[in-house]
């Protein structure tokens, strides 16, 4: 059962890391504006961009 | 007429020098909007940075220094088609923002704590019965401890503090028992654990926070959903006043901006933007809003004006107030403060619910340790027992039960078109038995409508709308109305005080005074409503103007006396015209003619009698009788201080929200009611088994979340049979005013596209 010394720091590491990441998108307001951000993907303005 | 914009009360200062400015945006239908804006701003030589805030249409807008004058970006929106308006978040609003932020953190951390923990506790449920061995379990524990002791002290901050704050008033409230049965859970469990015992309740512990956190969660997200929605509106509502400055030069500024002292310039067709003094020019007002009288009142130079007032027919000069400072404002104002205090001793359902659960709980946890010693059981295993009674019978479904119809409620609500104001709404229109309507504004539309366009051909009333599209005129913009999509002419071309004459199929046509067309006065109908003329060649038209009612009012009404809702109609309106209301809707109960305190002392008659009044209406002499009324509702077209003192505002053209908003609430308080049956009915279960000592880790963690689940999932049938009130084309201007998130058209194509 020695295996469980590195599996459950390992699955705890990556549940903080999970953690992190949803903590640091809520503090950088990915939430703020969820309807806009649904439809903002399929805007083009990029492509045009490149190509002009 | 060019005029300055003064928006500089608007723009916040940053770090070196970047100022920022936020505006509502009326106009955005759908997300095609968000890259036409952004992008046409961009081009703009200065602005750093354009971000369209879909969600709750709103724009913020980045410059540094002094590089751009905001007034431009306004400017080039108008052409566009959208209309900005200045904003500025209002305090609680941000503070219900940083709160949403709070909870979701707190509700991160709790969901990540509850799921590590769950994967030991399942593994030390499955080897219990099978081969784990001591060590390995209390290994576990304590990785659980390790987990849940920080991520519970983080997490479960919203309630400690709430019930903290609680005791220190000296009072219980639903967080007292739910922090009490969370830190017994989690203490008995590191105590159990260094004693090697086979069971730990850490995870109970979590899931509890993590529920609970949830519920309070998505109730603060559905506030600060209202509350934004309300700003914009409130943002969209507040138009530019007309400074005139010391040097004479008009100034176009925010209506908030305007100080005691100012001079403002109020044109006819405008509504006069703040409360004050006539010290030039004369003309006739419509001051409905005020007094609930339709009939106009000529007024000149000394006398009073209110905000909201329609001015008619001449330019007025208007020296601004500070607000109180008359006759019928103090009235208003003294009434009001009797008023206000009889509402907040109101009791929630909830909090008598909690009032009563928190000492029987903690006397059952006393009483069942007691007894255990009685019986002979050791010290250690009657305290654990009690811990369990405290820790299954921690209020986890009852603190939900409310809170999640109220949500589920608020958001029906809001697709229909009502947004709540402040707690407890839904449950007094629940309770309603009486409803009280103001007249004007409230049963009629707020804007006057022509009364017999059907009366001519149809091709002559779209000439005489789209010529008098030209005016600003109120009666010019009410026959305007009968062609929404019409044009106006070019050659259009307005005479002061007289009406607008353009050439329409090579004749000149005519629109405004009897005299300016050519309309012998004698033609005209004396049945005291206004008219406006219309020649075109040889065909003349005389249009009737007067207070339309509201399109499905009689409709709504019949309805709701057919539910058994006892309905009278109380107006400011003189008795005349509001006999004429009162018969077209077919209620026989009615008052008109009554002053402010009249309308507060027949509510009082009506609680007196024991009856549970709603109070509709709209003008700021409303404002006392809403404010006295058990529960209360008004357009959003109304006063500000009577939309301050509604419970709640509805938006529309219509009065289906009324009707709609008493329907949701029955419903939401019989979901209301069965949940807290559901919570008893767990409660009853669970607490003798827990008693009797056979309450397992296991079988908490599934009774709990099992009882929060049912209660949740009952809770959203509220929500399920929420229909949007469809609207008709009339109603589309108001209905931008909600934003896209409860528009049901924002896939639809611009409708502007011809602008």
């Amino acid at each position: 059962m020695t295996i469980l010394l590195f599996l459950v720091p390992i699955a705890l590491m990556l549940g903080l890391t999970g953690l992190a990441a949803f903590v640091w998108s809520l503090r950088a307001g990915q939430y703020e504006d969820l309807d806009g951000a649904a439809s903002r993907v399929l805007f083009d303005d990029d492509v045009d961009a490149q190509q002009r | 007429m060019l005029m300055d914009v003064d928006l500089s009360g608007f723009v916040r200062e940053g770090d070196d020098g970047a100022r920022r400015i936020d505006f509502a945006i009326d106009g955005m239908t759908c997300a095609a909007c968000i890259p036409e804006i952004e992008n046409a701003l961009k081009k703009i030589p200065g602005v750093a940075q354009a971000r369209v805030n879909y969600s709750n249409s709103r724009l913020a807008l980045g410059w540094k220094n002094d590089e751009l004058d905001p007034a431009v970006a306004v400017e080039k929106l108008r052409v566009m088609g959208y209309v900005a308006h200045p904003f500025e978040l209002a305090e609680a609003e941000s503070r219900d923002a940083e709160q949403a932020r709070y909870l979701m953190r707190c509700l991160a951390v709790a969901g990540f704590a509850a799921m590590n923990v769950m994967l030991l506790s399942v593994s030390v449920w499955a080897g219990n019965i099978s081969d784990i061995t001591p060590e390995t379990r209390d290994m576990f524990h304590w990785v659980s401890a390790l987990i849940a002791l920080p991520a519970a002290a983080f997490a479960g901050r919203p309630f400690f503090t709430s019930a903290l704050g609680a005791l220190r008033r000296r009072s219980l409230n639903m967080d007292v028992p739910i922090s009490l049965g969370i830190t017994l859970a989690l203490g008995m469990s590191v105590v159990e654990t260094a004693r090697h015992a086979p069971a730990a309740y850490f995870d109970s512990a979590l899931m509890l926070i993590f529920f609970l956190l949830c519920g309070r969660y998505l109730e603060q997200a559905m506030r600060q959903r209202t509350r934004a929605v309300a700003g914009n509106v409130a943002a969209l509502r507040s138009p530019l006043a007309t400074r005139i400055a010391a040097d004479g030069a008009l100034v176009q500024t925010p209506t908030a901006r305007i100080e005691a002292g100012d001079l403002v310039l109020v044109r006819p067709g405008e509504r006069a933007p703040v409360d004050g003094r006539v010290v030039s020019g004369a003309s006739e007002v419509d001051e409905s809003i005020v007094t609930g009288e339709t009939a106009h009142r000529r007024i000149g130079v000394g006398d009073e004006i209110y905000a909201g007032v329609m001015n008619f027919s001449g330019a007025l000069q208007v020296r601004a107030r500070a607000a109180g400072a008359g006759g019928f404002l103090d009235e208003i104002e003294r009434l009001l403060e009797g008023a206000a205090s009889a509402r907040s001793r109101y009791v929630g359902i909830a909090e008598r619910a909690s009032k009563i659960y928190a000492p029987v709980v903690h006397l059952t946890a006393l009483a069942t340790a007691a007894g255990w010693l009685l019986l002979g059981a050791s010290v250690h295993d009657a305290v654990v027992t009690a811990i369990a009674v405290l820790i299954i019978t921690c209020p986890c479904a009852l603190a939900l039960a409310v809170p999640a119809v109220h949500v589920v409620t608020s958001g029906a609500l809001f697709r229909s078109g009502v947004l709540l104001n402040g707690g407890h709404a839904v449950e007094r229109l629940a309770e309603v038995d009486t409803i009280v309507f103001d007249k004007t504004g409230t049963l009629t539309l707020p804007e006057p409508r022509v009364a017999n366009a059907d009366e001519f051909p149809a091709d002559l009333v779209e000439i005489a709308a789209r010529l008098a599209r030209s005016s600003r005129h109120p009666l010019a913009r009410a026959l305007a109305q009968q062609s929404p999509a019409g044009a106006p002419y070019d050659d259009a071309r307005e005479e002061a005080g007289a009406g607008v004459a353009a050439t329409v199929e090579d004749v000149e046509a005519r629109v405004g005074s009897a005299a300016f067309c050519g309309v012998d006065p004698g033609d005209i109908a004396a049945s005291g409503a206004s008219t406006i003329c219309f020649r075109h060649g040889a065909a003349v038209a005389v249009f009737e103007v007067h207070q339309a009612l509201r399109p499905d009012a009689v409709d709504v009404l019949s309805t709701l006396r057919a539910q058994g809702y006892s309905v009278e109609i109380i107006s400011g309106d003189s008795q005349a015209a509001t006999e004429a209301v009162a018969k077209r809707l077919g209620i026989a109960d009615w008052r008109g003619g009554a002053r402010p305190s009249d309308k507060v002392a027949r509510l009082e008659t009506l609680k007196a009698q024991g009856r549970k009044t709603l109070m509709v209406g709209d003008g700021f002499n409303d404002a006392p009788a809403l404010a006295a009324a058990y529960v209360s509702l008004s357009p959003v077209t109304a006063a500000d201080v009577a939309q301050a003192a509604a419970d709640a505002v509805f938006l529309g053209d219509r009065l289906a929200p009324v009707r709609r908003a008493l329907e949701v609430s029955r419903l939401a308080r019989k979901l209301m009611r069965e949940n807290l049956t559901i919570a008893v009915v767990y409660n009853a279960i669970a607490v003798p088994l827990a008693i009797a000592g056979h309450v397992t880790p296991l079988i908490a963690a599934i009774a709990m979340s099992g009882s929060s689940l049912i209660v949740t999932l009952n809770a959203l049938r509220a929500g399920r049979d929420a229909v949007i009130e469809r609207a008709d084309a009339a109603d589309r201007d108001v209905r931008d005013l909600r934003g896209p998130t409860v528009s049901d058209e924002r896939s639809g194509s611009r409708s502007r596209a011809a602008a």
